[in-house]
């Protein structure tokens, strides 16, 4: 709904630059300021500010948020024509007062767009990722339910330590500082599911699930993850953002992949370019594809 | 040691770089005895292949002898005589499984990346850019072969090097070119590019039965190696391939045609190639498709028209609708070596076939920037380069 409205804007800057750029006398005309000398120029300014927001909301995979541009130009034009209305007498005042009224209800639509997209940004980060490791369920099932073994596949993980058979322990290297939190499984069907979350009150707030179903036609092992931090305190989310960087989901398909990796090959899997195996911010900062060097 | 490297577009050069070490348990390090320029390097050298970066090593075709294994790999040790394919394949996935070894699931581990092009990612490659692995090339006196338990096949007679070197990638590839043709007894098969690949196709399809082979091309050197595979040939600048294809096969045209071009190709009509060069300039294409559009136009209603030259991205004027219309079947793939290997051996022992008639040039991997320049350029009739370190 929120990006529906705000390609909707996105049409409506659309319209309006290009009526700006084609026509600047018209639109002058309309907003009775065509007695300044320097109207049609605004005018055309103000028509690429419009085409610059209409490419943003319409371009962009999630529009909502860049809907803010438009509310900065809307306040950039209520100014203007402001001061316009403000300066002016009979009908001009009248045009200026009602452009100044239709901007106004836009920018209403344009700041409760906005501020809906960001909010949607702002709730728990949730992320899921699904493989198929050619494996047997029970296997699979039991590697995972190991979670020790966790830290082997899932990067942003540094040490699970099992406290008992339902309570562990997690660190996870943070940028600044480590995050350390206990969890406990509090859903698990041999063979078939894992749920577990943070223990309430102690730092981090966390849950994962994790399902297992057998492949089509009996061929290895579906693996369906998702995951949820949640975002208490500044410092916390900050750490937790940093931690997933800036592409959480693709970081929990890396995970699965190095997960399919161990069971399927012994090990993850390591090139010159990506000598530590699948991990997001190594696809954008490669080692040379040349050996590495050190010790053997 | 020594190593062919990336250095910028249409520009490489022999450095020192460290030398390999096991990252891998399933690893082996081998030293290379000879190692071969392919064409599709020369789309790495140009530019056009996505995230190949200064100071990659390229090189894709090799052999040697192992010099040291992971403690994962028990089947091979130092001393062993190898060739090893050109995808790197783990085996034990469901891709491998099916005999898809060029799309194995695990051996990319910058699968990521190629997700984004391609939407979903191929295998690793030796030194065959970012996207499709960042691995270290062959083109160098060592190199890392993971999965060493599962590519590299063992040469345990004395054949010489330069029959079995290119089991690592030009024959097995030729050999899969002319094997999804699906050929029946009496049929005819058209190839374009008459470089190594296209003239390995040819022998393969006779090979496999094939009556009639045709290669198309431009190069009298390159038609000359094509014909002695028993092929006959078409010179593009010199006649109008569909037409002459027509004429050549009763009106019907060729019953499968083999795309051994890729996305570098020529085209004899000036306008035409500025138009696809231009825009593969500017990155508005990425191939220049030339050969693949005719191929489609030129196969016979029903038939098959085989890719296993390179593409890269994304092609425009694409034929779909004479390929819907007229019933045709598109298959294509980086070659699934591993298939091939053995069986390939066999036949080059047998003497059925002995791949090596491509060769045009030896020289030491010192000059590997030479070598490229000739073949880019096709000058002094280079054919095919080995490269020994």
């Amino acid at each position: 709904m929120t990006d529906r409205l705000a390609r909707a804007l996105g049409w409506t800057s659309l319209a309006l630059g290009t009526a700006q750029l084609a026509a600047p006398r018209a639109v002058t005309g309309l907003c009775g300021v065509d007695d300044a000398p320097e109207a049609t120029t605004v005018a055309r300014l103000v028509g690429g500010r419009e085409l610059l927001h209409a490419a943003l909301l319409l371009g962009a995979k999630n529009p909502a948020p860049w809907a803010w541009t438009r509310v900065a130009g809307d306040a950039m034009d209520l100014g203007v024509l402001g001061r316009a209305a403000a300066n002016r007498t009979g009908a001009r005042r009248t045009r200026a007062l009602t452009a100044l009224g239709a901007v106004a209800g836009l920018t209403v639509l344009d700041a409760a767009c906005a501020r809906r997209g960001t909010a949607k940004a702002k709730g728990p980060l949730q992320m899921r990722a699904s493989i198929t490791v050619n494996r047997p369920r029970e296997e699979v099932y039991l590697f995972w339910r190991e979670l020790e073994n966790l830290p082997s596949f899932m990067v942003h993980l540094d040490t699970v330590r099992s406290l008992d058979r339902r309570r562990s322990h997690w660190r996870a290297k943070g940028p600044m500082v480590d995050l350390e939190w206990e969890a406990e499984i509090i859903d698990e069907r041999a063979g078939d599911l894992i749920a577990w979350r943070s223990v309430p009150g102690k730092g981090v707030s966390t849950a994962g699930l994790v399902g297992f179903t057998d492949g089509p036609g009996g061929r290895g092992t579906v693996v369906d993850v998702s995951l949820e931090f949640g975002m208490r305190g500044r410092r916390l989310a900050a750490a937790v953002a940093r931690m997933f960087g800036e592409h959480p989901e693709q970081q929990v398909r890396d995970d699965l992949r190095r997960f399919k990796q161990v069971m399927e090959t012994g090990e993850v899997v390591r090139s010159e370019g990506s000598p530590e195996g699948h991990r997001a911010l190594r696809q954008l900062h490669q080692h040379p594809a040349q050996p590495i060097g050190g010790r053997t | 040691m020594k190593a062919n490297v990336w250095a910028g577009r249409n520009h490489v050069e022999v450095r020192d770089v460290p030398d390999p070490r096991i990252l891998n348990a399933r690893d082996a390090i081998v030293r290379v005895t000879s190692t071969a320029v392919c064409g599709s390097d020369l789309h790495l050298v140009d530019g056009y292949i996505p995230t190949v970066e200064k100071g990659d090593v390229l090189g894709h075709e090799f052999m040697g002898e192992v010099v040291e294994v992971g403690p994962g790999v028990r089947d091979l040790r130092p001393g062993d005589r190898v060739v090893v394919p050109f995808p790197i394949a783990c085996g034990a996935c469901f891709a491998c499984e099916d005999g898809l070894y060029s799309v194995c699931e695990n051996s990319n581990p910058n699968a990521g990346m190629a997700e984004k092009l391609m939407g979903h990612s191929p295998a690793g490659i030796f030194g065959y850019s970012h996207m499709l692995g960042g691995y270290a090339g062959g083109q160098a006196e060592y190199v890392r072969v993971p999965f060493a338990d599962v590519g590299p096949i063992k040469i345990e007679d004395d054949l010489p090097d330069e029959k079995v070197l290119f089991l690592s990638d030009i024959f097995p590839t030729g050999f899969m070119g002319a094997e999804m043709c699906d050929i029946r007894p009496g049929q005819t098969i058209a190839i374009w590019g008459a470089g190594p690949v296209g003239q390995l196709a040819a022998a393969s399809a006779f090979l496999l039965g094939a009556d009639r082979v045709i290669v198309i091309d431009r190069f009298p050197y390159r038609l000359r190696v094509a014909r002695r595979t028993g092929a006959e040939v078409l010179d593009y600048e010199e006649v109008n391939v569909l037409d002459a294809l027509r004429d050549m096969t009763g009106g019907r045209g060729p019953d499968a045609c083999i795309d051994a071009v890729g996305m570098e190709a020529h085209h004899p009509t000036p306008a035409m190639y500025a138009y696809d060069r231009g825009k593969q300039a500017t990155r508005m294409e990425t191939e220049r498709p030339y050969a693949l559009r005719e191929a489609i136009m030129a196969c016979r209603n029903g038939g098959v028209v085989s890719v296993i030259g390179v593409y890269g991205g994304f092609v425009d004027k694409f034929p779909m609708g004479t390929v819907m219309n007229r019933s045709l079947t598109i298959r294509a793939g980086q070659c699934h070596v591993h298939r091939y290997t053995e069986p390939l051996l066999d036949r080059i022992r047998a003497g059925e076939i002995d791949p090596s008639f491509v060769i045009s040039h030896r020289m030491p991997l010192s000059e590997a920037p030479r070598a490229f320049e000739l073949f880019k350029h096709k000058q002094d009739d280079c054919n095919k380069v080995v490269l020994t370190p």
